[in-house]
């Protein structure tokens, strides 16, 4: 026997960020500040990570006070109103607890009554995979429009004696808007995980500190990634060579390098936003792609290539146009 | 994949260096320490040896390269490997 189809939702052809927006923490940590606590130096986390600075958040800033800080900056800039969000989606993978979600406080911080609001867990990957649930929601008319958030504190689950964590992570968050557009500016997603390898990056139980397997993340970084990139500019029918922006999570500078060196996108930025804000996780597609265009180093309309890859192991890739 | 002789193992290792880390092809000899002579960490030695896996055919896993001090290591570990697995 057959049942009767069900009806949906109107659908809308095509999704596009409209505006992006950023928030990091006052406190500035330089390499030199961590060399007089741990066996390091500066010219040594420049050469092997690429980082001059980062930003960690104060002992009573929470990932909601600065995913909210973000959201309202993207929300201000995509001239919606509160009342326009139906999807509030943060991804994050450094709670200080598994509940209430964080995605709830924030849309009740930024006035969003009621809204659908969940959180996302796919690490440094997570702002890719929000994207594509936001993109997916729009189009299938289960939001007019989402807010997506990146959010981390990190801080909290670094080992601060740890030389080889805490130099790389730092806080930060970095969101956008997406709603419904006639042309589509939001490519499809690439994605995909290798759970056999979810020992290496890790935080082991409550009581402990993430630990990472540096040099066996590093390669697989540096060579699984970039094929799950190419395939994305191949979904959406871009040419490395035509895309404005390449952002690959800011990992560290030497696997954003390599990622970049084989896309080959001969005429695109590729973000470094990691020399002054560090590895914040989830939060770092975002923030960089959110200081590229305040800066004006890529224009409107240009198609960007994001690239989320970290613990899981999970990866994410798409294109989009900028804002 | 035909087994390389030495020469041409060296040129390939030598091109690849140039092309990750700058390192002019005429300075990579076979004596000389990755490390200690030619300032490679860690980290490139990570992408050398992935570039010199795509070329040679050959497996470096890192538990390996750990013990590859030398450009003639990496020429010995390529070559015996190459001729375990023509052998086979």
């Amino acid at each position: 026997m057959t049942g009767a189809a069900l009806r949906v939702n109107d659908v809308a052809t095509g999704s596009r960020v409209l505006a992006f927006g950023d928030y990091q923490p006052a406190k500035v940590v330089t390499n030199d500040d961590l060399a007089r606590t741990v066996d390091t130096n500066d010219e040594w986390i420049r050469s092997r990570v690429g980082i001059v600075e980062r930003r960690i958040a104060a002992p009573g800033e929470t990932i909601v006070d600065m995913a909210a800080q973000a959201g309202g900056k993207a929300l201000a800039g995509s001239g919606l109103s509160p009342a326009d969000i139906d999807l509030v989606i943060v991804a994050t993978c450094s709670a200080e607890t598994p509940m209430p979600n964080q995605a709830a406080a924030v849309a009740h911080r930024l006035g969003i009554e009621a809204p659908g609001a969940f959180d996302l867990n796919a690490a440094c990957a997570g702002f890719c995979y929000g994207l594509a649930a936001a993109d997916a929601a729009v189009r299938t008319g289960s939001a007019r429009n989402v807010l997506v958030i990146g959010a981390e504190k990190m801080s909290q689950w670094i080992d601060w004696t740890d030389r080889s964590t805490c130099i790389i992570f730092a806080d930060g968050a970095g969101a956008a808007v997406v709603g419904a557009a006639a042309e589509p500016g939001i490519g499809p997603v690439a994605w995909g995980s290798a759970g056999a390898h979810a020992d290496r990056i890790a935080i082991a139980d409550r009581t402990s500190f993430l630990r990472q397997e540096g040099q066996a993340v590093f390669r697989w970084a540096t060579t699984a990634v970039a094929p799950v990139a190419l395939a994305a500019c191949e979904r959406a029918g871009v040419a490395p060579d035509d895309l404005a922006a390449v952002v690959p999570h800011q990992a560290n500078l030497r696997i954003v390098e390599a990622i970049a060196r084989k896309v080959k996108a001969a005429n695109a930025v590729v973000a470094d936003d990691i020399r002054r804000s560090g590895n914040t996780s989830g939060a770092s597609i975002p923030l960089a792609l959110s200081h590229m265009i305040e800066r004006g180093d890529v224009p409107s309309g240009a198609p960007a290539l994001l690239i989320g890859f970290g613990a899981g192991l999970a990866y994410a890739a798409q294109v989009i146009q900028i804002p | 994949m035909a087994v390389a002789t030495e020469q041409q193992i060296l040129d390939g290792l030598a091109e690849i260096i140039d092309e990750i880390v700058g390192i002019d092809k005429s300075e990579v000899t076979p004596e000389k320490n990755f490390i200690d002579d030619l300032d490679i960490d860690s980290l490139s030695m990570v992408e050398i040896a992935v570039a010199a896996q795509e070329q040679f055919g050959v497996e470096i896993p890192d538990d390996e390269l750990r013990n590859l001090k030398t450009v003639q290591d990496v020429i010995n570990f390529v070559q015996n490997l190459q001729q375990n697995g023509a052998n086979a």
